[in-house]
């Protein structure tokens, strides 16, 4: 099992208002790691602290050491513009860029320059949508917007977007959170087959969906991380009562 | 004056009904859980006593001069009137205003003599103004006040009546639009009577001072000052606008710290707060002389003080505020989460606004650019000071130009008779502009209607 990144004694402020408090976490690279809790508990700020898209909301602060692969994200010789290539990550909305399907794919591969010539592009565009099963559905019509997709399509091309520049981690969250039961079923296999090959975060609000996809769990309650460890133990056998309280149904 | 006690009587019966109509209504108001409320009711019976009145008393006011005049014309003083025409209005006019008191001085006898005429039948009419207003007004009251009953759907006709109102506020622009644009038709429609429409709008010889009457369309060649126009306007004013008003605009919206950003802004709409005689002013002193010196030095013997350059400048400046508002407003109504992906893919702020967030803003940006060349061009203060009174076609920008607004002036203060081919000309060079700003316009709201659509 290998740390893919350690955060510790991380808290993060909206103004005056702490959204994190002083948690500190592991995200393996082997395994899928689900980040749940009620709504407003910090999970999603956890992960947007994680490849510092906290700091275009203006006023938001945060505390506390992050490090990739043992690098502070915060420090001196790491770029934001890298980490962010290396941490790539899948948003709630579906929000394809008001471009084709091939251009959406390929925003990100141009703007690192990773391809030489159209014809490397033009691979690194199928490989990615290949992966996530988007390629047989497009191919016909790579000259589409994304937006004319469906909701579930399109959450899969955002998917292959981030895939299409070899991030090392992926953050998703709340990915199945707008879609319909079908499109979630697929993108939560599509999170089966990528796991292993990249670190995954998944924000959910969906218990079952934390107990299919993940290995390990994480619970928040109120910014702070309350239990962590292997799905299966949080989900049959919780320490915390304020877990088993929300795994149950009880609140939350 | 009649007039006045006559609504103030009428506002005074409006209350009392209303006040008689809710009180009745309270007795029901048991009876229908949700009923009208009473105040609904008295607002029902209200109406009906001032409406009908006031509707008759518009229209009296509209009959009874010409009910006046057929008495006075009934009295034996008015049989020595000679007949229909000039001389007998005046008479006629003069007497009403003596009978009003104004005027005293060199007045016929005959009008002496039928002033008190004038004088009693605008009394009696008056009297039955007042008397007819008053009665409708009860009467109407009293019929809707006996027509409260529980079940009365009161509500719904006060709901009808603010539809109404609202209705007719609205009306008040468009119909306002309609009566420009007809006037504007009917004169312009008089002038391409007397010269062709291809004449006008093609011909490239411009100067009305020296206009001849059997052929006025030699020298109403307004192509000189369609190109001025254009030229100052949509290009050279632009082309300060446009890149300013957007890389201010990208700055305040994507880069500017709040702080920043809360200093910037309002010192932007300040700009815009400034009279355009002002820029005029700054135009004419300051930039045109400039302009000039810089054509001189760059070897240009026709370098004008009154140069196309200097006005263009000095109207670029004053509409980029406008241009940069617009595009801040389309820059932030791109969804948020357009950047976030952008950004969380690893590129940086400016690559995010070069390829994600000015496509996504292009056509609410166009839009503007549209609305702002629409106000350029029907920019009217700048281009009388700065710009030139001659006519010239010229690409050069540093030779004079002049454009369709300065010329309206020029034609409208002018001497000649209303209508005449040079002043009738200001009309056609108005329906003119009209008709380009009306289709910017349009274009502009569609691209801006277009952009809100995806964005939203």
């Amino acid at each position: 099992m290998t740390v893919k990144i350690a955060a510790r004694h991380v808290s993060a402020f909206y103004g005056d208002v702490r959204a994190l408090d002083d948690v500190s976490i592991d995200i393996d690279t082997d395994h899928v790691t689900a980040l749940i809790g009620p709504s407003g508990c910090g999970k999603s700020t956890l992960l947007r602290t994680l490849n510092r898209l906290t700091d275009t909301v203006p006023g938001a602060r945060v505390e506390g050491d992050i490090r990739l692969d043992g690098r502070d994200i915060h420090g001196r010789d790491m770029d934001v513009v890298e980490l962010r290539a290396r941490v790539g990550m899948v948003f709630q909305k579906p929000n394809p860029f008001p471009k084709s399907i091939y251009e959406n794919v390929a925003y990100g591969p141009r703007i690192h320059g990773l391809a030489r010539g159209r014809g490397e592009l033009d691979a690194v565009v199928e490989t990615s949508l290949r992966r996530t099963g988007l390629w047989d559905e497009v191919k016909d019509r790579l000259s589409d917007r994304g937006t004319a997709l469906s909701g579930g399509q399109q959450q899969r091309l955002c998917i292959a977007r981030a895939l299409a520049i070899e991030p090392e981690v992926i953050l998703m969250d709340e990915p199945c959170s707008a879609l319909d039961p079908i499109a979630t079923a697929r993108i939560e296999e599509l999170i089966g087959a990528l796991s292993g090959r990249y670190a995954i975060a998944i924000v959910t609000h969906n218990m079952q969906q934390a107990a299919r996809v993940s290995q390990r769990t994480a619970f928040f309650h109120l910014g702070r991380l309350v239990e962590y460890g292997d799905t299966s133990d949080i989900f049959t056998n919780p320490r915390a009562e304020r877990t088993k309280d929300y795994i149950t149904g009880r609140y939350g | 004056m009649a007039g006045i006690t006559l609504l103030v009587l009428l506002i005074g019966l409006a209350s009392i009904f209303w006040q008689l109509a809710r009180a009745r209504a309270v007795q029901f108001r048991r009876a229908v859980r949700f009923g009208s409320l009473p105040a609904q009711h008295g607002w029902t019976v209200a109406l009906w006593a001032v409406l009908p009145a006031l509707a008759l008393l518009v229209v009296w006011q509209i009959a009874a001069p010409a009910l006046v005049t057929d008495a006075v014309l009934r009295t034996p003083a008015a049989a020595d009137l000679p007949p229909p025409g000039f001389a007998r209005a005046t008479l006629l006019s003069q007497a009403r205003a003596l009978a009003t008191g104004h005027g005293a001085e060199s007045v016929e006898p005959l009008s002496r003599r039928l002033a008190p005429a004038y004088a009693a039948a605008t009394r009696r009419s008056h009297w039955i103004a007042t008397v007819a207003v008053l009665a409708l007004a009860i009467g109407a009251g009293a019929a809707a006040l006996a027509r409260v009953r529980a079940g009365t759907p009161a509500r719904t006709r006060v709901e009808r009546l603010v539809t109404a109102l609202l209705f007719a506020a609205s009306l008040v622009a468009i119909l306002t639009t309609a009566g420009i644009l007809f006037s504007l038709v009917w004169e312009s429609g008089r002038f391409f009577a007397t010269v062709p429409a291809q004449r006008f709008l093609f011909g490239t010889h411009w100067s009305p001072q020296s206009i001849v009457d059997d052929a006025p369309g030699d020298v109403l060649g307004a192509l000189p000052l369609f190109w001025g126009t254009f030229f100052i306007g949509a290009v050279i004013a632009m082309a300060v606008a446009v890149p300013l008003g957007l890389l201010s605009a990208i700055y305040l919206s994507q880069y500017a710290a709040g702080s920043t950003r809360r200093l910037l802004k309002p010192a932007l709409e300040v700009l815009a707060g400034v009279p355009t005689v002002v820029y005029g002013y700054f135009g004419a002193l300051t930039v045109a002389p400039a302009v000039r010196r810089l054509g001189m030095a760059l070897g240009m013997a026709d370098a004008s003080s009154e140069s196309a350059m200097a006005a263009g400048l000095v109207m670029g400046v004053m509409i980029l505020p406008f241009v940069s508002s617009i595009a801040d407003d389309s820059l932030i109504a791109v969804p948020v989460e357009l950047g976030e992906a952008s950004l969380a893919l690893g590129a940086t702020t400016s690559e995010t606004v070069r390829q994600v967030l000015l496509p996504a803003a292009l056509p609410g940006v166009a839009g503007g650019v549209l609305l702002a060349i629409s106000r350029a061009v029907g920019e009217t203060m700048i281009v009388v000071m700065v710009a030139s009174a001659v006519a010239t076609l010229s690409v050069n920008p540093f030779a004079s130009a002049t454009t369709v607004t300065r010329q309206i002036i020029d034609l409208l203060t002018g001497e000649a008779t209303f209508d005449s081919p040079k002043t009738l000309a200001a009309f056609a060079l108005g329906l003119t502009l009209f008709v380009v700003t009306l289709a910017l316009n349009i274009a502009a709201l569609a691209l801006v209607r277009r952009h809100r659509v995806r964005g939203g």
